[in-house]
């Protein structure tokens, strides 16, 4: 007996741009080996979009299987379910095999691309540049001629860096890891020859995303995380980052506003549209933060791709103690912690930008797109194939 | 004592046997042979229940009368079947699904490529295995114990009545009553070897098959049953049997090492021959006959040979096929004679009549003259590339068993056990003599496992009641 070995045939010949570069292929060539036994078996089929994705093909290029790798959500239903998972000699781990290949994409499709490469050592990424954030912050901090250690007056933050220099410090970071993500995504949207999608597959998409609906197992009830049992936490926990993350931002927006075009600079009271959309905002990112943290490590570890740990944790990390320090800020209103406690945050903050695109976070843009091009294809005619009892 | 039920095996009949025990309020034992990780037995490559009902239900459309069942039953069977046992297994299956997502079993929509039995079967979502978590899952929570790795060698058993289980390790465990769920012999090769015996040619035919189903299924506890005096129910030969392809592994191949072509082309075994009609109905009526067919092939395989028209219209084997540009190339890289192959083509081909090819129907490309014909779908083949795949027969689970009651008791010499129940495979050939048709197994399995725990659980309570008035001065 032979498992069934990857395949390859003329469709793989014509590789786009990118995957023509990156070498040897063998991450894509087992996830082409595998979902060929889901096609064949396809007894999950029901539990997300990946499954009817790769039913409508009967062979993969890697294009395809970088697209299906995004489009999986790691809910692991699959491998709990699967009748080929080890100790069977098939040895089908989609979840895992998809998440190599996931790390794979956002190397390959990163903008510059020689950047890319950190994301395999992403972990070790953050801490650097989180250092080198901290000490430019302080260094930015000190030169403004203050103490670091004292109590600040109403203009606070302002008093510790002044208003023009966090802009021209935050603005060109956040433009930045806007446009590699941009950048990034697009070369991948390419390299799977698509058009623009239409403006329904948008909504789908969107929908999909927001609603994270393929961490729903299928019939709602939610994922698997330490056993087969199937538990919602993940999808809580991730929500409440998402959209705690979201109001952080929006309340950042919120106050650039009043300052700029209402003239109402900072401090903000507590009943302020900044404060009413960032404690919550705050809190929700804190919790969901640490729940993803503490979900990833009780997590089965066939799952998870080891080489990522770094990674992963990274970025929940960096999202709790943004987290953290930004809910402390105004309770250590008049207290000489204050701005060395700004200057953390900032630091933080400044990290997340500048390591964004090439980490844990470009999951969220290619995720889209793969849920875009599945919204797009879904009508488009595969196989139509008949099969026994 | 410390059990009330033991309930013997660890796929669907048996789990749903410890479950209803436990519901029923007895103290539960559950036995399984495999590891955690190679628990549910065969359930684990199942997908389907079959399905009465007389109005659409959730994921089952249209209706399925308990009458069409039966009927399909007969029909598949020859008659081998036990009418009263039958219809039981068919009302039973009716209600059962509000019991099955009670305890964690999720149903989507039949699945693709299985359109057909959208009427027929509920599919569980995430197939067998996800059945067999949820179950293990409720089991525990109600307070079921579970040993894995516990492999029963026989039963400890007076005048029919269960007294107690012993283990391979020595250990002997004794309950007030018993259910034994532990499935057929298809992977005790010498069993299998000695019942189909030795044919005309010489061979063994029983040494070429592959085993779809699961390794642990070694028959010793039917094998202890019957030495001891249980009623045999079945043939030896008779079981569920599919002709898959010849590189499947040698036990649980499952259901991806099928392959769905047979109907679109033409049949050969290794002389060159075609051997059946290969259009004879549509493919899911007629998927679980080509095993047993090729069984009585010489070198029990057979050849599916297929042309560029097929492609893409069967569902996709896991085994790529072996492909050439001719016929001939095709033979010879198949191991086939190369001029009987293309002869058989040919005659084939000449034989094809004019009509319009339809997959979904019974349609009327058929050939003429030819022996065997092939009745639908006979087109000849003649676009290249030519694909073929080698088949033998696989063997997902084995008929013969021990012959129950209405209530699972495990007949002695037609007195029921007052203790010992069987549910699953080790009694399917009750109901299913030959034959198979999509869903009836898990049928079996889930309503025959909830009657025996129902039973098992009573037969506890009876012998505690008995033993506690005995003890009553």
């Amino acid at each position: 007996m032979t498992a069934p070995a990857a395949q390859h045939d003329g469709r793989h010949d014509a590789v786009p741009g990118v995957i023509a570069r990156l070498g040897a292929l063998a991450a894509e060539a087992e996830v082409d080996r595998q979902l060929r036994i889901c096609n064949a078996c396809r007894y999950c089929e029901g539990y997300c979009a990946v499954f009817p994705a790769l039913m409508q093909r009967l062979t993969y290029t890697p294009a395809d299987v970088h697209y299906l790798a995004n489009l999986c959500h790691n809910c692991g239903a699959c491998l709990h379910a699967c009748q080929y998972a080890s100790p069977h000699e098939f040895a089908v781990n989609l979840p895992q095999a998809m998440a190599v290949v996931r790390q794979r994409t956002y190397t390959a499709y990163a903008w510059p691309a020689p950047l890319g490469r950190l994301v395999r050592r992403h972990g070790m990424v953050v801490s650097l540049v989180l250092v080198v954030s901290m000490l430019l912050v302080l260094a930015l901090a000190a030169a403004g001629g203050g103490p670091l250690w004292r109590v600040t007056g109403a203009g606070a933050f302002y008093e510790v860096l002044p208003h023009g220099m966090l802009v021209g410090l935050f603005a060109p970071a956040f433009g930045f890891a806007v446009l590699a993500l941009g950048l990034g995504v697009r070369r991948f949207w390419r390299d799977q020859g698509e058009a623009t999608a239409p403006a329904r597959a948008w909504k789908r998409a969107t929908r999909r995303a927001l609603t994270l609906r393929h961490l729903g197992g299928g019939h709602g009830e939610g994922c698997p995380n330490d056993d087969d049992a199937y538990t919602p936490w993940r999808r809580v926990a991730h929500h409440l980052t998402f959209y705690g993350f979201a109001l952080c931002f929006a309340s950042t927006v919120a106050g650039t506003v009043m300052h700029y075009v209402v003239a109402l600079p900072a401090p903000y009271g507590l009943v302020s549209v900044p404060k009413l959309l960032g404690l919550p905002g705050g809190a929700m990112l804190l919790v969901g933060s640490l729940a993803q943290l503490a979900l990833y490590q009780r997590r089965d570890p066939r799952l998870k791709d080891p080489q990522q740990a770094g990674m992963d944790r990274a970025l929940m990390a960096l999202l709790a103690g943004i987290a953290a320090t930004g809910l402390a800020l105004p309770a250590l209103h008049g207290h000489p912690a204050l701005p060395l406690t700004l200057c953390a945050h900032l630091a933080l903050v400044l990290t997340l930008f500048v390591t964004m695109p090439y980490g844990k976070l470009a999951h969220g843009v290619y995720r889209m797109a793969a849920l875009l091009k599945r919204a797009a294809e879904r009508n488009r005619p595969g196989p139509a194939v008949d099969g026994g009892g | 004592m410390a059990w009330d039920v033991l309930v013997i095996g660890g796929g669907n009949a048996a789990l749903c046997a410890a479950i209803t025990a436990r519901e029923a309020g007895a103290t539960v034992l559950l036995l399984e042979a495999a590891p955690r990780d190679w628990r549910g037995g065969n359930s684990m490559h199942t997908r389907n229940l079959r399905c009465m009902h007389d109005a659409p239900q959730d994921v089952l459309t249209g209706a399925y009368p308990e009458e069409e069942f039966w009927q399909d039953l007969r029909k598949v069977t020859a008659g081998r079947t036990d009418e009263q046992l039958a219809r039981i297994a068919i009302r039973g299956s009716a209600t059962v699904r509000g019991w099955m997502r009670h305890h964690g079993v999720h149903f989507q929509p039949s699945l693709s490529g299985t359109l057909h039995l959208g009427r027929t079967n509920a599919f569980f979502m995430g197939g067998g295995k996800a059945l067999v978590n949820a179950y293990y899952r409720s089991a525990q929570r109600l307070g079921v114990a579970v040993r894995y790795d516990a492999p029963v060698q026989r039963l400890e058993l007076h005048d029919g009545r269960f007294r107690a289980a012993w283990l391979d390790s020595g250990e002997r465990i004794p309950a007030c009553s018993a259910v034994v769920a532990s499935g057929g012999f298809e992977s005790d090769r010498e069993w299998l070897r000695q019942a189909w015996g030795r044919n005309e040619r010489g061979e063994w035919p029983a040494d070429r098959f592959l085993i779809r189903g699961t390794r642990f299924n070694r028959g010793v506890l039917l094998k202890d049953l019957l030495a001891q005096g249980a009623d045999r129910i079945g043939d030896e030969t008779q079981a569920h049997m599919v002709a898959i392809d010849a590189r499947a592994p040698l036990y649980d191949g499952g259901i991806c090492t099928r392959v769905d072509a047979v109907s679109l082309g033409i049949m050969v075994n290794q002389d060159g021959q075609r051997f059946h009609d290969e259009g004879e109905d549509f493919w899911p009526k007629r998927y679980a006959v080509w095993g047993r067919l090729v069984a009585q092939q010489p070198g029990q395989t057979g050849y599916c040979l297929i042309d560029a028209q097929a492609l893409g219209r069967f569902m996709p084997p896991v085994f790529e096929g072996v492909r050439a540009d001719r016929i001939e190339d095709l033979a010879a890289a198949l191991g086939l004679p190369v001029v009987a192959t293309l002869s058989t083509v040919d005659a084939f081909n000449a034989a094809c009549r004019p009509g319009h090819f339809d997959h979904a129907v019974l349609d009327d490309c058929a050939t003429a003259g030819l022996a065997p014909p092939k009745s639908h779908w006979a087109r000849p083949l003649v676009t290249p590339p030519f694909t073929g795949y080698a088949l033998r027969p696989g063997v997902t689970f084995t008929y013969l068993g021990v012959r129950v009651d209405a209530q699972a008791r495990v007949l002695f010499g037609g007195t029921p056990s007052p203790n010992l129940c069987a549910a699953g495979e080790v009694m399917a050939g009750n109901v299913l003599g030959q034959g198979y048709t999509a869903g009836v197994g898990m049928t079996i399995g889930t309503v025959f496992g909830r009657l025996a725990g129902a039973q098992a659980a009573l037969a506890a309570r009876t012998a505690t009641a008995t033993s506690s008035l005995a003890t009553t001065p």
